[in-house]
């Protein structure tokens, strides 16, 4: 008797500890992360109704101007404000950042979800090519895109667009070929739910924690990727303004006005570091 | 050996692919080489006739079988923008990319392996706790942006290098690798980063299963129960993931050379792709290409070497 | 009368993993004697593997508690330094465990799993360890030794990996031998021809066995004495067979009712 009192005893204390212990640990990763991108969300947005000056207005006498209380950022080698330019140059790294993760996840869930769903020569004859093109690294691939259509700001969403679906593919295909045989798959069979019904009603909404988190991956890549292309002057052409160009721009005046090649680059940075942590710390909750 | 073989099998046929796709694109945009060689101005029959000694009438499959045959054999075309075979344009700078890569690839292991493997070891502790901090940083890094800090603080500050001052592997080996080592650091420190995170939750996960265990219960110390139990199983994943690593790097080195003036072949390619020299373009992405595949074939062996399950799949 | 092995008193397991400890093992007792199989049964959570666990030296963590004694030939396992415990493990207990698909390591030969403990606990040659890798194969039924020696676990079934497992932990030739539910993973008639393997090695080789299993008829076959662990007590202990026809807690008679009628049956 008092054996099983001492063990009911045990079973209460241990539902108690675990829920004490839950709530004592905080997870720094998802705060950290989401203040980080959420200063940065509202900095783009307030970028898009105001900015302190004209972010491609020159202004000789400012040129290279230091950071001050007028230009919190400084000014570059036209004399340009450097932080309207970065607000209006996260808000096109944003835009091209987005639109890429949208074509590569639009396509790589159909392509993922009717390969992995229905399997047979198809998904072969898929899945090589996409595994031909996953072993590519994107930016080769957007750089030949580049090459054939031109540069400016759509083609580099869909040339990075196109580079980033066989990732995307990949993983929602492997999630499918997992969910096809479950059980609630197979009840919404028998009830005489469509193949489409199944795949995108039943089967989709299961793989968003996956696909969630690929998203966050991908979006980061596309940062630095578009970064990247336009660092090489093959990316967003004048007079948009990009992080990456503003950077390249900066590099030739690099010892001359540091500051002006450091900001652009710390914004990359943060944009990058808050969405990782962002994802980092979702993946705990 | 049969596993090898297939993967090689499988490289070939993706080499195909590859080529074939890059063909065709800049087969059907970059017009008519013809016209672009001769000008505006030439007579029709002019053109016609070069087309014809070009080959340029034959089927496009029997064109592609032609140019795969030339490349394979050194002949890579003529640049439209200097007049001069591709080849000669593009030899010299395959050793500079590719030493570069190496070199990152090599700071890259040696960098992420042992702190992947301490911080797994001390994982929880401060050290571990303030790696974390700086790798989730330095994997927010752009790596040309990382190659502008380096250059800021090593090259201006420190004075280890000169900004700008690459010496060509012709003049000194030694000038030639201290200078490519900055830039290597540049590709190698985002990557490195990755790679410390991912092999210390590898060896963290695989701790926690059975057979270390077993390999406790045998009497084996811990580092032993590490070094030759867990880490085997641990790489298995990273191996991966440095393929990719690696892959990335060679496409990452185009940007990298902007940033530090290396004469590679990312300049090269960045020029052609402005000049429209589309023989130049198709034969550096080629050139790359290759490179990526081959590496991804030695990676896949790799795995076939450590994983004994790979290979009877 | 043989000479006494293994001495446990009053072993209690404590977690702290949590802001309140958690006992998961109170004051367990057990003798092991020189070539006897004792039987440790209970229902999963009833702390026997724990027990078991903390005897082979394998619960080193942190957060975790251990009060009591484990005397192993006079050396008090809890209290001695780790290189004395390494010296015991492998080579004086050797221990098997729930688990032949994952308790090996995937990526070695079996040849070097299996000669593991000569590597560490002797100075053999490579050629005698080979030697004694095949004889010790061999002698835990596995046909064709040369060629297991050379394989991976993973082309190995699930009885031929537990028959492994057992010549690791034979070859040194342990004093007592810790099996953790040997038997769970595997299929009804590699259980029995693993338990005769098990009776085989303990009557020729003389080694002791601690075999916990939460199969009743299983331990019956195999053990002559039997303790009953229930939520991390010692609740009944005793002679296989008295216990089995006079169980005085309710809470083995329901054990004892749990076992297959067909399996009783052909035991008698």
């Amino acid at each position: 008797m008092s054996d099983k009192a001492k063990n009911n005893m045990i079973r209460t204390k241990r539902v108690k500890v675990q829920s004490v212990n839950r709530s004592k640990k905080k997870n720094y990763n998802l705060i950290v992360g989401g203040s980080i991108t959420g200063v940065i969300l509202l900095m783009i947005l307030i970028g898009v109704f105001y900015t302190p000056y004209d972010p491609n207005a020159m202004d000789a006498s400012a040129k290279f101007a230091g950071i001050s209380m007028k230009h919190l950022m400084g000014c570059d080698n036209f004399g340009r404000d450097v932080f309207s330019r970065v607000l209006e140059g996260s808000r096109t790294t944003l835009i091209v950042a987005a639109g890429t993760v949208f074509i590569g996840t639009f396509f790589g869930v159909i392509i993922g979800a009717l390969t992995g769903y229905y399997g047979g020569v198809v998904d072969e004859v898929l899945m090589r090519i996409n595994d031909a093109i996953f072993a590519f690294p994107s930016i080769l691939l957007a750089l030949v895109f580049i090459s054939i259509f031109g540069s400016g700001k759509y083609h580099v969403i869909i040339a990075l667009g196109i580079a980033f679906i066989p990732s995307f593919a990949r993983i929602v295909r492997s999630e499918f070929i997992k969910c096809k045989n479950m059980d609630y798959v197979k009840s919404a069979k028998l009830q005489g739910a469509g193949d489409f019904r199944i795949m995108f009603v039943h089967i989709l909404p299961n793989t968003l924690t996956v696909l969630l988190s690929a998203i966050m991956i991908g979006f980061n890549n596309a940062v630095l990727a578009e970064a990247g292309m336009s660092f090489l002057g093959i990316g967003v052409q004048p007079p948009d303004a990009s992080l990456g160009r503003m950077l390249s721009e900066a590099q030739s005046y690099l010892f001359r006005a540091p500051s002006y090649a450091l900001f652009p680059g710390v914004i990359i940075i943060l944009m990058v570091l808050g969405f990782s942590l962002l994802g980092d710390g979702l993946k705990d909750e | 050996m049969r596993y090898a073989g297939k993967k090689m099998i499988t490289m070939f046929l993706t080499l195909f692919a590859v080529t074939l796709f890059v063909f065709l694109a800049f087969h059907v945009i970059s017009g008519d080489p013809a016209t672009s060689m001769l000008g505006t101005q030439a007579t029709p029959e002019r053109v016609e006739a070069l087309r014809e000694e070009m080959g340029l009438n034959d089927p496009v499959l029997v064109q592609y079988g032609r140019w795969a045959l030339n490349f394979l054999k050194g002949d890579m075309g003529t640049s439209y923008s200097y007049r001069m075979p591709v080849s000669e344009m593009i030899a010299g700078k395959i050793p500079v990319t590719l030493t570069m890569t190496i070199m990152a690839f090599l700071l890259m292991v040696v960098i992420s392996v042992p702190l992947g493997i301490y911080t797994a070891r001390h994982a929880g502790g401060v050290v571990d706790r303030v790696i974390y901090m700086i790798n989730q940083v330095i994997m927010a890094f752009p790596p040309f942006f990382a190659g502008i800090l380096i250059t800021l603080i090593f090259g201006r500050i420190f004075k280890l290098f000169t900004p700008g001052g690459y010496i060509s592997y012709e003049k000194s080996i030694t000038g030639f690798i201290g200078y490519l080592f900055f830039p290597s650091l540049a590709i190698a420190l985002p990557k490195a980063a990755m790679a410390v995170k991912l092999l210390r939750s590898s060896v963290i996960s695989e701790s926690k299963l059975d057979y270390v265990r077993t390999a406790y219960s045998r009497g084996n110390r811990t580092g032993d129960v590490l070094y030759k139990h867990v880490l085997k199983n641990a790489l298995i994943p990273v191996i991966t993931f440095l393929g990719m690593a690696l892959a990335d790097m060679i496409a990452g080195s185009i940007i990298i050379e902007q940033v530090f003036s290396i004469p590679g072949l990312g300049r090269i390619l960045l020029t052609s792709i402005s000049n429209r020299d589309y023989p130049v373009v198709m034969a550096v992405i080629v050139c790359i290409a290759v490179l990526v595949l081959v590496v991804n074939m030695i990676v896949d062996i790799i795995y076939g070497l450590v994983d004994p399950r790979i290979s009877v799949e | 009368m043989s000479k006494e092995l293994l001495k446990v008193t009053d072993l209690n397991i404590e977690f702290h993993d949590h802001l309140i400890p958690e006992t998961v093992v109170y004051d367990f007792d057990l003798t092991l004697k020189e070539g006897e199989i004792v039987g440790l049964v209970g229902e999963s959570g009833s702390g026997k593997s724990m027990s078991a666990l903390a005897i082979a030296g394998l619960l080193s963590r942190r957060d975790m508690r251990k009060r009591g004694e484990i005397l192993f030939e006079g050396v008090d396992l809890l209290t001695c330094e780790r290189s004395v415990l390494r010296k015991i493990q492998g080579n004086d207990i050797g221990v098997i465990f729930q688990e032949p698909m994952t308790s090996l390591n995937p990526v070695k030969k079996i040849g070097w799993q299996v000669e593991e403990p000569l590597r560490i606990h002797t100075d053999l040659s490579k050629e005698e360890r080979y030697r004694k890798a095949i004889s010790m194969l061999a002698d835990v039924e596995l046909d064709d030794p040369e060629r297991v020696y050379d394989q991976y676990p993973h082309e190995l079934s699930g009885g031929m990996r537990q028959r492994v497992m057992i010549a690791a932990a034979m070859i040194c030739m342990p004093k007592i031998l810790i099996a953790d539910e040997p038997t769970t993973a595997l299929d009804v008639t590699i259980q029995a021809q693993i338990v005769e393997l098990l009776k085989r090695i303990n009557r020729e080789k003389k080694t002791a066995i601690l075999f916990i299993s939460h199969d009743l008829s299983l331990v019956r076959r195999l053990c002559g004495r039997v303790l009953v662990m229930k939520n991390g007590y010692i609740v009944e202990s005793g002679l296989t067979e008295e216990i089995f026809k006079n169980p005085k807690e309710e809470y083995t008679e329901k054990l004892i009712a749990a076992i297959p009628k067909v399996t009783r049956k052909k035991d008698r």
